[in-house]
């Protein structure tokens, strides 16, 4: 899973570019995202929209990767693709994450 | 790895390795047949789901301590997508597949970060059934894929 960040004011934009955070890439997801967001920032999003596919694994890996960040400094997910919609649903954490449809216009380019 | 799904259009067989990166090619596999590509797109991200838990299942836990394969065979029948997996690894303890409730949405530092599978697992799936044979674990369900079961 590659991951590339961008740093926006208060702002640290994290773009998923593999399609899928599953079982075999979630460690490696977890250890990524540490390092792209030890740089001090107000807020994280994670834009999800590549990614088609997230298994429990993944969601594990996710959910890892906010308490991680602290209560104080919000990961924030954004263009939740169908079925990972359907995941964070059932498991109810769409009620736990920040979700955006998409990330701010100016910010679409990322990656 | 051998990750060709043997496609009879309205069946479909395959074996795999009881490994991580095994299951994420045969998930590829499946999701590629003839088969699965005629599901309506909502059935196919269902059917992905359930088959991602339930095969990832086996191999952290049924083969936690030993190599072994997972057996996958799909039929699509008039009431939906019937799935039935098979493998030699470990029994599920007390010869019961878990009851999957999800631990409750308390205090941020204690969100869990797992047991989502077979809540999803059981979510998304009918009949769902499992017995011990002959060293084997048999596990079979339903897809409703015609419509949302969500």
């Amino acid at each position: 899973m590659e991951l590339v960040a961008e740093h926006r004011g208060e702002m640290i934009v994290v773009s998923a570019l593999g399609d899928r955070i599953d079982a075999a890439g979630a460690i490696q997801f977890k250890d990524r995202m540490r390092e792209l967001t030890q740089t001090p920032s107000l807020r994280v999003v994670l834009d999800m929209s590549r990614v088609a596919f997230l298994d429990s694994s993944g969601l594990g890996a996710v959910v890892a990767v906010m308490k991680a960040l602290g209560p104080d400094r919000k990961l924030e997910l954004s263009g939740l693709t169908t079925t990972v919609q359907k995941v964070f649903r059932l498991t109810r954490m769409d009620s736990i994450f920040t979700i955006h449809d998409h990330l701010p216009d100016d910010l679409r380019q990322v990656g | 790895m051998n990750a060709e799904a043997v496609d009879f259009s309205s069946s479909t067989r395959l074996t795999i390795p009881g490994r991580q990166t095994a299951v994420r090619d045969g998930l590829r596999a499946l999701l590629d047949t003839l088969l699965l590509r005629s599901l309506p797109e909502d059935g196919r991200g269902t059917a992905e789901i359930v088959l991602a838990e339930a095969l990832n299942n086996i191999v952290e836990h049924a083969y936690a301590h030993h190599d072994g394969e997972i057996e996958i065979s799909l039929q699509l029948r008039r009431n939906g997508l019937l799935c039935m997996i098979s493998d030699t690894g470990e029994p599920m303890p007390g010869g019961q597949l878990p009851a999957g409730v999800l631990a409750p949405l308390a205090d941020f530092a204690d969100l869990p970060e797992g047991g989502f599978g077979w809540h999803l697992i059981r979510s998304l799936s009918k009949d769902l059934a499992y017995r011990r044979e002959c060293g084997r674990n048999l596990l079979s369900f339903r897809l409703d894929t015609q419509q949302s079961p969500a």
